[in-house]
């Protein structure tokens, strides 16, 4: 068995590991009439950590993604919990692929769609408009920008959820009922902490898809302000300062290790303890 | 009707807004896109002698412009497209030599492209210089001393476009406009620094908009600073036409009839003016590439967008319209497609874009002479993240 699982693991050297090498090598390069020229200058890192724009970046980035990984757990939530335990099993496995469907359209065109929803004389504001409602700006927004990355990570997060409730122990939620454990109290006592890992995961990817995305903070936020991985093309636009655009890039993949590392304490922490 | 029942769709169609390389520097695959940046700009077909590579602004590769031309020399043109002069400039600078026999640059970019030895020189006498209005018969930008280096194709001016229905032509005869209390959050802006801050520093008295020392700079700077509570957005090329279209932009300056033109055209109420303070011209221009193995081919697609019938095509790009300064293309342009010359004012019997040229209204776009480049970009980066 240990020899089937070298391809996959040559595949992320070849493609993971040796690009990221080199994206940590190119930081410290130098760009000479608009040219790469290899160096070992701190001159981008300088440049960069220094730059109020950057600072800026980095801050409203990673608020947003925050908002969208609460906001898409929040609201998933309690459609995650009808799938998983009030619906019949046929009815639940058509509305799990009709959860798939939206990826069949590439995210990009799913944006570009969204826009014409919220447009000012779009689909949203020609229905609200007859109840008196509107008109709602919602593009060049960071709303707009959140919205997109709703868009993005919305079904996968439900998705997620679903699956981890589907796997708590009927048998826990039931000797909770048989206890005298309200509805809301096995929620939060005995499901929440039961599906931990799952939902928590959920709400990783939420936040790690979002905060690299660059499709919806462009075409629905009109880069006012840019995210960080709209700062990375702007980098290479202005100048072709691939330098400077990847010391943003490894910021950023820190800051996801961090965060990741911080979300999976949160998902395993004191599991031990708590079955003990 | 709404505004959304495909008129802009068809123009995101045609500048190809879903740029590959541009997806590829998201975050997630940044550390790919590195590698893929620096590796994927050679073309494909560059060795194939039925193929002309251009390098070009989006569109000039459309079949409208190069099918006769590609009818004739029994070739195909073959168009890797770039949206500002830097991006330009850095695909010249890391494609394998003879990835492309023609560029088409602004003419602010041409200086630089002589100096790194990218282009020919080439022999004025080769082209039709003399039947082109004589302000552009010898350019200056793309002339080094006595030497021709690039033939100017196509141009126009940049001042501010407008949505008709929101803001009225009396109201931007100033670029003072751009602040007014009700445009708050509907300013929108063409995401490069070098047209927006020349119209900027037009209003800010500098006569020679691009050539300022660093107090003016300063207050330069200042002045962009200031307009960003009225920004709606930054836009590429096609989310342009789009946020025009919508009205989610009620003004974009910087911008001109490129844009304006093809949306009139579709019936979105839009218009464009060089306000008071004067505009900046914007000017494209082909040359040789030096490394190019088909120069005779070449100078022959040259010669073709530099000729009546050629300059006419392109004059009405279906990307986005233009004036030209062949006059003879003006006769082929009024002959053929009379109402298209009217609206690009290419026409003799009325007030045309020669007359603006004359009143002395129009600066024309350079690169930062006393700052560089870097310098002026990296204020751009600031005003977008304020």
């Amino acid at each position: 068995m240990a020899f089937w699982a070298i391809p996959p693991i040559l595949w992320q050297f070849a493609f993971f590991v040796v690009p990221l090498g080199f994206l940590v090598a190119m930081t410290f390069w130098s760009v000479r009439s608009f040219r790469l020229t290899p160096d070992m200058t701190l001159a981008n890192w300088m440049f960069i950590l220094k730059a109020g724009f950057f600072r800026s970046a980095y801050i409203y980035t990673f608020k947003l993604a925050l908002l969208t990984a609460l906001i898409a757990s929040l609201s998933a939530f309690p459609a995650a919990y009808t799938l998983a335990f009030r619906l019949q099993p046929r009815t639940r496995r058509f509305l799990i692929f009709m959860l798939v469907v939206p990826f069949f359209t590439s995210y990009p065109v799913r944006i570009y769609s969204t826009q014409i929803f919220f447009s000012p004389e779009g689909i949203i504001n020609a229905m609200i408009a007859p109840l008196g409602l509107g008109p709602v700006s919602v593009l060049d927004t960071p709303t707009g920008t959140v919205v997109g990355y709703l868009v993005l990570t919305l079904p996968l997060v439900l998705l997620l959820q679903t699956f981890a409730l589907m796997n708590t122990p009927r048998d826990l939620i039931e000797a909770a009922h048989n206890l005298g454990c309200g509805r809301f109290r096995t929620i939060l006592t005995v499901i929440v902490p039961t599906a931990r890992v799952g939902l928590v995961l959920a709400a990783t990817f939420a936040f790690v898809l979002s905060f690299g995305d660059y499709v919806a903070p462009l075409y629905l936020g009109g880069s006012n302000p840019p995210t960080l991985s709209i700062l990375i093309a702007d980098q290479v636009k202005s100048g072709n300062n691939w330098p400077r655009a990847s010391v943003v890039a490894v910021t950023m993949i820190l800051t996801l290790i961090v965060v990741m590392t911080a979300m999976l304490a949160l998902a395993y922490g004191g599991r031990k303890k708590g079955r003990g | 009707m709404t505004d959304f029942d495909g008129k802009f769709t068809d123009f995101r169609a045609l500048l190809h807004p879903f740029n590959r390389r541009r997806f590829l520097q998201g975050a997630g695959t940044a550390a790919g896109a590195a590698a893929i940046g620096i590796s994927t700009t050679s073309a494909p077909a560059h060795a194939d002698d039925k193929v002309l590579n251009l390098l070009s602004w989006p569109g000039h590769g459309d079949p409208a412009f190069v099918k006769p031309f590609e009818d004739k020399y029994g070739c195909k043109v073959v168009a890797k497209e770039y949206v500002g002069g830097e991006p330009m400039l850095a695909l010249m600078n890391q494609s394998p030599p003879g990835s492309f026999d023609v560029v088409l640059a602004d003419a602010e970019y041409i200086h630089m492209l002589q100096e790194s030895n990218f282009i020919d020189k080439l022999d004025p006498s080769d082209y039709p210089l003399k039947d082109y209005w004589p302000e552009f018969q010898h350019f200056p930008l793309h002339w080094v001393g006595n030497d021709l280096y690039s033939v100017m194709i196509r141009f126009g001016y940049l001042g501010i476009a407008y949505r008709t229905d929101m803001v009225s032509d009396s109201d931007v005869q100033s670029y003072k406009a751009l602040w007014d209390d009700k445009l708050k959050g509907k300013v929108g802006f063409f995401d490069w620094y070098l047209p927006t801050m020349g119209c900027l520093s037009l209003y800010n008295g500098n006569k020679s908009p691009y050539d300022i020392p660093s107090d003016a700079f300063d207050k330069l700077k200042d002045t962009l600073f200031s307009l960003h509570p009225q920004a709606s957005g930054f836009y590429s090329m096609a989310d342009q036409f789009s946020m025009l279209t919508n009205g989610t932009a009620a003004v974009i300056p910087g911008i001109g009839d490129w844009v304006v033109l093809l949306l009139q055209k579709s019936g979105v109420p839009i218009s464009a003016t060089v306000p008071r303070e004067g505009g900046i011209q914007w000017t494209e221009s082909m040359s040789i590439v030096s490394s190019s193995t088909k120069k005779d081919l070449a100078k022959a697609f040259i010669q073709y967008a530099s000729s009546p019938e050629g300059q006419a095509r392109s004059a009405i790009l279906p990307a986005y319209w233009a004036s030209i300064p062949n006059k003879k293309g003006w006769d082929v342009l009024n002959k053929e497609h009379p109402d298209d010359a009217k609206a690009l004012r290419l026409t003799y019997d009325a007030r045309n874009v020669m007359d603006e040229y004359k009143d002395g209204k129009i600066a024309i776009r350079q690169t930062p002479i006393q700052q560089s480049i870097e310098d002026w970009n990296d204020a751009w980066s600031e005003f977008k993240s304020m």
